[in-house]
């Protein structure tokens, strides 16, 4: 073999190794996805427990979805001011970011920070810092589909 | 058994839901918080043209837990509420869907910072 086809093979060892490495259990991104899947997988079983339990109450469907919410979010906030939810989330990565829990702590954490400069400026205003985009965006999207909706139902 | 199919469901769906997030953060660097904005609007549009519905009911919390969820209900509320009181209903429907979610995370948020105080991180 002359230089040039060593020099491709070498390359393409090259590109081997980085797919085996991607694929490999041990590679971070492998392991962090295996995390996400079990731990956000166990959140949403817990809701769909209590989904169950409120239905079977008698709950309509939209009242049993806000229930589970309002729990998850209130565990969620009870976690972040403990000091724990950091630490869970450590090892969750996504899957406590993704979940409503996610949101709660996003709203609780800057809401414990920030208390230290007032309760007006400090936590009252500080508290959405990080929510803020998702409510902004959300609602614009929200208003978006509703103006979409309204001309399609006009048109028909 | 039902239970037991209901809960196995929203395990698998909702840890798939997680998973996509991880990547997105280990691959793109985006941090935690766009992730959610993302993950809402693309739940909000996912709703709107009618794919995010059957994923609900099957997944059930598999699919309302995660924040794709609380945009499928943003969506959900504005159609529903522009059937009911028409033209309005565009700029109530989203955030009255969203209202208790929004309340309770901002109550419950509030009572912490009362109670407890910031640790180092």
């Amino acid at each position: 073999m002359d230089s040039s086809q060593y020099k491709k093979q070498y390359e393409k060892q090259k590109e081997y190794d980085k797919m085996v490495k991607m694929a490999s259990p041990n590679s971070p991104i492998f392991m962090d996805c295996v995390k996400a899947f079990v731990t956000g997988g166990l959140i949403c079983a817990f809701g769909q427990i209590l989904k169950n339990y409120f239905s079977s109450m008698g709950l309509s469907q939209d009242d049993t979805g806000l229930a589970v919410s309002l729990i998850l979010i209130a565990i969620a906030v009870l976690l972040t001011g403990l000091g724990w939810f950091g630490k869970i989330g450590k090892f969750c990565g996504a899957g406590t970011v993704v979940p409503i829990t996610g949101f709660a702590n996003s709203v609780a954490s800057p809401a414990i920070e920030f208390k230290k400069e007032g309760w007006v400026f400090g936590l009252g205003a500080k508290m959405f810092q990080v929510a803020d985009p998702v409510i902004v965006y959300g609602t614009t999207t929200s208003v978006a589909v509703g103006i979409i909706y309204y001309i399609v139902g006009l048109v028909r | 058994m039902d239970l037991f199919k209901d809960i196995f469901s929203a395990f698998w769906v909702g840890g798939v839901i997680c998973v996509i997030g991880q990547i997105l953060i280990d691959k793109t660097k985006l941090q935690p918080g766009r992730i959610l904005v993302l993950y809402v609007c693309l739940g909000c549009i996912l709703g709107a043209v009618g794919i995010y519905k059957p994923i609900v009911d099957y997944a059930g919390a598999g699919a309302t837990v995660p924040l794709t969820g609380f945009g499928y209900n943003l969506a959900k509320g504005v159609m529903e509420e522009i059937d009911s009181s028409g033209f309005l209903g565009i700029f109530t429907g989203g955030l009255k869907a969203a209202a208790g979610g929004i309340s309770g995370a901002v109550v419950f948020s509030w009572l912490a910072a009362v109670i407890f105080e910031p640790k180092g991180k």
